[in-house]
């Protein structure tokens, strides 16, 4: 029992840090693309690292089985969402960074839709 | 640790509700609608009323924000420039906020067992309903139960909006069945994705249907549930197949049943010899009796709710298609 | 333990107003859905959090409405923004 809490307290410590750093990500990065990286990329792994934490702590019924459920729903949908909203934006016409500057020094870029 | 975490909730709240209120872009605005819920409902969760909270977060943050963005895609997204002086509405706001405020004072400490809320009905109903009605969960009993009247009431009252909406707005099929603008055609995984979860979402649905007397839940947050899994699959895939999923007119249909079910239940337990919604007529033992009537109830509540919330989201979504083809 | 999961659901709350933060000041109208997002997402791992902070795992039912309401919202956000066009 002490070694699943101390395994859980990790888990959940880890997948703290990691949300933390995404929602840092989100104001620091430079462009909306690499901050969709940063807020999709960490939101997978600290729902995986705080929901597994959390596991460790049911006694194995109906919460173990909502918890999961709760994690597969999280793992399909988070990356979907930001897949889509990224797609949504590049035909919206956003510009990375590196497109912008290209097409500031020579207005001859063509947008790639 | 509460009260810290209510401290936090209240004062995001507060900070969206003021962003709100200067953002003249009306399409962030629906979005910080949609936190705003997920805030309030986060409230009523750490305040323990795990119903409302479910309620809040799938009508307020789901139902609502999409039916407000379907609004927007009628409207437009900027809000208009205000040329009036806000002076006097700024003034009524003033006093009819000081005057909330002068009436907090008055209001009994939060939380002391002596309040008058906790010496009325609320004891009768802690006591008494694990052997009237025999729910684990006590919000069930006293909605559909002790208050059956009222929830019958509410039930209408969705029924009526539903009316209204359809005699406003009317759902209209386009003559010309596909159009490019259907569905979001572009996203491929999205579409995979969505065909993928819709199962899941009715099955949760049911469950919450069928939980809400033991767990959080009922038939008003299973009939919203519901419902969101087809709006999900009219957003994605287009209203036209939605359609053929799910017609209007049956829904037109699936609505008064729920309400007359509802009603029925009144009229049978009338018919054997009790008052009005009284269960404990229903069979032979009451406590049986009550089960039977609110599984019914609740099947009914469950069933108006997700017609009518489909339907308005079907008027919504086919009126602003209409005026984008065009 | 419960301190643990104490200083997780601080911490959770710590994300939640920095994405909370980040819808309120976007730069553009995608920056807005994506700190939505992540506040969606985020409330889903705090109830959770909570619920086992208080004893009460029912709350995880919440979590699952939580989830899914959040996705079903971005969709919406995604297509009737496709309708209505960009300001930014």
């Amino acid at each position: 029992m002490f070694v699943l809490d101390i395994i859980s307290s990790v888990l959940l410590v880890a997948g703290v840090f990691f949300g933390l750093s995404g929602a840092i990500g989100l104001f620091k990065f430079p462009d909306f693309f690499t901050r969709v990286h940063a807020a999709s990329v960490t939101d997978s792994i600290a729902a995986i690292l705080i929901i597994s934490g959390l596991l460790l702590q049911t006694s194995f019924d109906l919460n173990t089985a909502k918890l999961i459920f709760i994690f597969f729903f999280l793992m399909i949908t988070s990356p979907t969402a930001s897949h889509a909203l990224a797609k949504s934006a590049r035909h919206g016409g956003l510009l990375s960074m590196a497109e912008r500057k290209t097409s500031d020094n020579s207005n001859t870029q063509e947008n790639q839709h | 640790m509460a009260v810290l975490i209510d401290l936090v909730l209240l004062a995001m709240l507060a900070i969206t509700a003021l962003r709100v209120i200067f953002l003249k872009d009306l399409f962030a605005v629906v979005m910080l609608f949609g936190i705003y819920s997920f805030l309030s409902a986060l409230i009523f969760v750490s305040l323990d009323a795990v119903d409302v909270a479910f309620t809040e977060a799938s009508v307020g943050a789901g139902i609502s924000t999409v039916l407000m963005l379907g609004t927007l895609a009628l409207t437009g997204r900027t809000e208009k420039e205000n040329k009036h002086s806000s002076l006097l509405p700024f003034l009524v706001v003033v006093v009819t906020g000081a005057a909330l405020v002068y009436g907090t004072l008055d209001m009994p400490p939060f939380g002391h067992p002596d309040n008058p809320v906790h010496e009325h009905v609320a004891p009768r109903y802690i006591e008494q309903s694990p052997k009237e009605v025999g729910l684990p969960n006590m919000v069930t009993s006293v909605l559909a139960s002790y208050r059956g009247f009222d929830t019958l009431g509410e039930t209408v009252v969705v029924f009526a909006a539903a009316i209204g909406v359809m005699s406003l707005l009317g759902i209209r099929r386009r003559s010309e069945d596909e159009t490019p603008e259907s569905g979001l055609k572009e996203h491929q995984v999205l579409r995979v994705v969505a065909k993928l979860l819709i199962p899941f979402v009715v099955l949760f649905a049911l469950y919450v249907q069928f939980h809400g007397d033991f767990g959080p839940g009922g038939g008003f947050q299973a009939g919203v549930i519901a419902a969101a899994a087809f709006i999900l699959y009219a957003l994605v895939y287009g209203l036209p197949l939605a359609f053929q999923v799910i017609g209007p007119k049956f829904l037109q249909l699936l609505a008064p049943f729920g309400v007359l079910l509802y009603a029925s239940v009144g009229l049978y337990s009338m018919f054997k010899g009790g008052l009005f919604l009284d269960y404990n007529t229903l069979a032979s033992d009451p406590v049986a009796g009550q089960h039977y009537g609110i599984i019914i109830i609740e099947l009914g509540v469950g069933i108006t709710v997700f017609a009518v919330m489909l339907s308005i989201f079907y008027a919504f979504a086919s009126q602003a298609e209409r005026s984008n083809v065009q | 333990m419960s301190t643990v999961l104490a200083a997780v659901c601080i911490a959770i709350l710590v994300v939640m107003a920095l994405a909370l933060a980040r819808a309120c000041t976007a730069p553009t109208v995608y920056d807005r859905i994506l700190g939505v997002n992540m506040f969606g997402t985020k409330t889903v791992l705090f109830i959770a959090a909570v619920g086992f902070l208080m004893g009460r795992p029912d709350f995880l039912d919440i979590a699952i409405v939580y989830a899914l309401i959040n996705f079903i919202g971005m969709v919406a956000v995604l297509r009737f923004f496709e309708y209505t066009a960009p300001i930014e």
